[in-house]
C-alpha cells in the first residue's frame, strides 16, 4: 500500500499556558515553546505503519510548516516511516485551512499514485478539523472522518466512525482519506535504531517553485479566513474551593450537589 | 576533561526519560506489591532496542559505548529498580560473551540478546560459594565432545526468564579458583532445571531462582574461553557488572532523594514547610552531594572501560560508594517523610528495602573494600 500521512507540528500541550498570541498578526508566538507532533497525527503515523506491516508498501510523511517542522518529520522517520517531505516557503505563511489543504493536495499529486491518505482528526492548536476533509475535496476522493477502527481489505475500506455518544460503521473504497482519533491505536515510541537512522536521513524541502501551485491560492493571499480578534474567554462562573477535614468537605459537597439538584 | 553529552546521547536519553517517566515509574509500586515479572516493561525495552546498546552492529546491536549504556540504565533504574536490575543483569551475559566468546559463539548468542528476544543471566553463587567465589562446587566433567555439569546455583537473577546463561563450574575442585570454568548453557538443555524462587526483603518482582544441573550435558563448543580459566571470566564480568549494579543503586538514590525533596517542600509543621528547617536542609544537601559523587565515579568507570583502560578499581569504588549512598539516602528519605515514610502509602520504604540489596550483590561492601585495597597497595 502507498500511504501518505499528513502531520502538523504544534506547541507542546504541556506548555500551552506559555503560548502567547501576537496581537498585531493574530498568530501564535511560538518562540520559547517546545513543539510536538500533533498527538492525533502520531496515531495516524502508527496506523500507517501497522498497515504497512500487514500489507507491505511505503509510508510517506508530509508536513507544511516552517523549517523547524523538520524536527517533527524526523520523529516520524524514527518511528519508521519510509520518507518524509517538508513543504516550506515564506509564501505559505498565514495559510488558513483552505490554503493549507490546497498546498498539501498539490504536493500529494506531485508524490504521485497513492492508496490512502491519513491525517489526525484535528490539530490541537488550530482545532478546526478541516484540513483532512479539505485535502479529500481538492483531490476528489472519499473521506472518512473521526475513525477509531480501520480495516482495509483489497480495495475496500471499512471503518468505525465516532459520533457524539455512539459510532457508525462506514465503508468506502481506495483511494480515500481517513482522519483518526486517539482511540484507534497506541502510537509506538521511536526505537534507538530508528532515531540514529532518522538523524542521517535527508528530508527534501519543497517550496513554491517545486510545486505547481497557483500563487494566489497559497498562504495569506489564498486564505479567505481572516482572524479579526483572538481572546481567552472568561470562565462562565467562579468555582468554589471547599477545604477542611475530608469528611466535612465531603458532607458539604453532597449538600451542595443536592441543593443545586445536580443529581 | 569533557563532561558534555554528545548529540546521540542527548537524543537517546530524551527518549529513555520519556518512556521511563510515562511507562515505568507509574507502575513501579504495583509491580513490587504484586511481585509479578514486569514483562510489559521488558517488551518496551526491547522495542526501543535498548538491549543492543553495547553490542556491535555485526552481532545485531547498535555498537554504542558503555557510558551510553550506563546513562540509560540510570534512567531506567530511577523509574523502576526492578526493571533496571533485569536490564543490568543482561550485561553479565553479553559482556563475557563479547570479551571471551569465539566468533561462532558471538554470532549464535549475541543477536537474540541484542534484540531482547532472549534475556541473559550469570551464575556463580552457590550455598558454599558467595564471597568465596573460588569455592564453586558445581562440577564440569569433559566427556568426549561434551561437558557434564552437576550442582546447584542460588539467587540467580533473571533465572527462569533468561534464555542464555553463563555458568561458572569447577573442573578441579581441589584447586579452587584455578579449576573454575565458564560455560554457555541454554534454557531447555536436558538436565538443566529451576528450583526454588527466593522470597526477598524487597524487589519481589525480580526473579531470583535456584538453577539445578543434574547430569546436564552440553556440547563442548559451549565452553566459554578456556578450561580452568573461568575465574578470570568471572572477575572481568564482575568488574564490568559493578558499573551496572552501582548505577542501579544510584537510580534508587536519585528516586528516593527526589521524593524526599518534594515532600519536604509540601509537608508543613510548626506553621512552615519542613524544608525550612536546617536539619532537613542538611539531610537533603548530604543526599545530593552523595548522589553527585557516586555518579561521576560510575561515569568515569564506564568511560575508562570504553577507552580500553583499566577500569576495575574505579568500578569497585563506584559500586561500593553508590550502594552505600543509596542505603543512606533511602534511609534518610524515610526519615524526611516521618511516620508516613514508614507506611506503604509512599514509595520511600520500598526504596529502603531495595537499596539494601546493592550493598550485597556483585561483591559485598566488605569484599569491595578488599578489592580496592588490593589495587591501591599494589600501585
Ligand atoms: C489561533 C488561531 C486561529 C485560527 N483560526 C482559523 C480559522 O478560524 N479558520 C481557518 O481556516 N484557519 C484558522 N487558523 C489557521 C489554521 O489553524 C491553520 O492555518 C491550518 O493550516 C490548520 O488548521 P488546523 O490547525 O485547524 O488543523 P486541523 O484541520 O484541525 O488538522 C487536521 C489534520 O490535518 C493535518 N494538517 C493540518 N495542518 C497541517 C499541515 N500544516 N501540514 C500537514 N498536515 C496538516 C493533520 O493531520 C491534522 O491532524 C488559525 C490559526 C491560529 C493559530
Ligand atoms: C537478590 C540477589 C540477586 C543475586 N543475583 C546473583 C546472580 O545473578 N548471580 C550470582 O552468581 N549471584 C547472585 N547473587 C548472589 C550474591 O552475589 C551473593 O549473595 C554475594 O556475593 C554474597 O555472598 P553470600 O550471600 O554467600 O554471603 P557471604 O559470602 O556468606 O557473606 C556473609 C558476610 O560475610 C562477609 N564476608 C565474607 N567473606 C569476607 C571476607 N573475606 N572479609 C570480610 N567480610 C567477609 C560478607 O561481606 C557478608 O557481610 C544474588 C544475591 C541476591 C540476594
Amino acid at each position: 500500500m502507498r500511504i501518505i500521512v499528513c502531520i502538523k507540528q504544534v506547541p507542546d500541550t504541556e506548555e500551552l499556558g506559555k503560548v502567547k498570541i501576537n496581537p498585531a498578526t493574530n498568530t501564535l508566538k511560538r518562540e520559547g515553546v517546545s513543539s510536538i507532533i500533533n498527538p492525533f497525527d502520531e496515531n495516524a503515523v502508527e496506523e500507517a505503519l501497522r498497515l504497512r506491516e500487514r500489507k507491505g508498501g511505503k509510508v510517506t510523511a508530509l508536513s507544511m510548516g516552517p523549517p523547524q517542522a523538520e524536527e517533527a518529520l524526523r520523529k516520524t522517520l524514527a518511528m519508521g516511516v519510509d520518507r518524509a517531505i517538508l513543504l516550506s516557503d515564506k509564501a505559505f505563511a498565514g495559510a488558513d485551512t483552505l490554503a493549507t489543504s490546497y498546498v498539501l493536495a498539490v504536493a500529494i499529486k506531485k508524490i504521485g499514485e497513492f492508496d490512502l491518505i491519513l491525517s489526525g482528526k484535528q490539530a490541537i492548536d488550530g482545532d478546526t478539523a478541516q484540513v483532512g476533509p479539505g485535502i479529500a475535496e481538492w483531490l476528489s476522493i472519499p473521506q472518512l472522518t473521526y475513525i477509531r477502527k480501520l480495516e482495509v481489505n483489497d480495495n475496500k475500506v471499512r471503518a468505525e466512525r465516532v459520533l457524539e455518544d455512539s459510532f457508525e460503521v462506514v465503508e468506502t473504497s481506495l483511494p480515500c482519506l481517513v482522519t483518526v482519533t486517539k482511540d484507534i491505536n497506541e502510537p509506538r515510541y521511536p526505537s534507538l535504531r530508528g532515531l540514529l537512522k532518522a538523524k542521517k536521513e535527508e528530508i527534501p524541502i519543497w517550496s513554491c517553485h517545486d510545486l505547481s501551485v497557483e500563487r494566489k491560492r497559497v498562504g495569506a493571499d489564498g486564505s479567505p479566513t481572516q482572524v479579526i480578534k483572538i481572546f481567552t474567554p472568561q470562565p462562565p462562573g467562579k468555582g468554589e474551593i471547599l477545604s477542611g477535614e475530608i469528611s466535612e468537605v465531603a458532607d458539604r459537597l453532597i449538600r451542595e450537589i443536592k441543593k443545586r439538584k445536580i443529581v | 576533561m569533557d563532561f558534555a553529552l554528545n548529540d546521540d546521547q542527548k537524543m537517546i536519553l530524551e527518549l529513555v526519560d520519556e518512556v521511563s517517566e510515562k511507562e515505568f515509574a507509574p507502575r513501579a509500586d504495583e509491580i513490587s506489591a504484586k511481585g509479578e515479572f514486569p514483562a510489559e516493561n521488558i517488551k518496551k525495552l526491547t522495542e526501543l532496542d535498548l538491549f543492543g546498546i553495547t553490542i556491535p552492529e555485526k552481532y545485531g546491536g547498535l555498537g554504542m559505548d558503555y557510558l551510553t549504556w550506563t546513562l540509560v540504565s540510570e534512567r531506567i533504574s530511577r523509574a523502576c529498580t526492578t526493571t533496571g536490575l533485569i536490564f543490568g543483569t543482561n550485561l553479565l551475559c553479553t559482556y563475557p560473551l563479547l570479551q571471551f566468546g569465539n566468533e561462532e559463539q558471538k554470532k549464535k548468542y549475541l543477536p537474540p540478546l541484542a534484540k531482547g528476544e532472549t534475556l541473559g543471566a550469570f551464575a556463580l553463587t552457590e550455598p558454599e560459594a558467595g564471597s568465596d567465589a573460588g569455592n564453586v562446587q558445581t562440577t564440569a566433567i569433559k566427556e568426549k565432545d561434551s561437558y557434564v555439569l552437576d550442582g546447584t546455583k542460588i539467587f540467580i537473577t533473571n533465572g527462569e526468564v533468561a534464555g542464555t546463561y553463563i555458568i561458572i563450574a569447577n573442573m578441579d575442585r581441589a584447586r579452587g579458583p584455578r579449576g573454575l570454568t565458564a560455560f554457555i548453557v541454554e534454557k531447555g538443555n536436558p538436565g538443566f532445571t529451576f528450583g526454588q524462587h527466593f522470597d526477598k526483603m524487597g524487589l519481589s518482582a525480580l526473579p531470583n531462582v535456584e538453577l539445578i544441573f543434574d547430569n546436564c550435558r552440553i556440547p563442548s563448543e559451549n565452553l566459554l574461553h578456556k578450561e580452568k580459566r573461568g575465574f578470570r571470566v568471572a572477575m572481568r564480568t564482575f568488574a564490568a557488572g559493578r558499573i551496572g549494579v552501582g548505577i542501579g543503586a544510584l537510580g534508587v538514590a536519585e528516586a528516593a532523594f527526589e521524593k524526599a525533596r518534594e515532600y519536604s517542600k509540601e509537608r508543613v509543621q510548626f506553621g512552615r514547610s519542613i524544608s525550612s528547617f536546617q536539619a532537613i536542609q542538611h539531610i537533603l544537601a548530604d543526599m545530593a552531594t552523595g548522589i553527585e559523587t557516586a555518579k561521576y565515579l560510575l561515569y568515569r568507570a564506564a568511560w575508562l572501560l570504553d577507552q580500553n583502560e583499566p577500569f576495575e578499581k574505579i568500578s569497585s569504588m563506584g559500586k561500593l560508594y553508590a550502594s552505600e549512598v543509596a542505603m543512606k539516602v533511602a534511609t534518610k528519605a524515610v526519615q524526611v517523610f516521618g511516620g508516613y515514610g514508614y507506611t506503604k502509602d509512599y514509595p520511600v520504604e520500598r526504596y529502603m528495602r531495595e537499596a539494601k540489596l546493592f550493598e550485597i550483590i556483585e561483591g559485598t561492601s566488605e569484599i569491595q573494600r578488599g578489592v580496592i585495597a588490593n589495587f591501591i597497595l599494589k600501585e
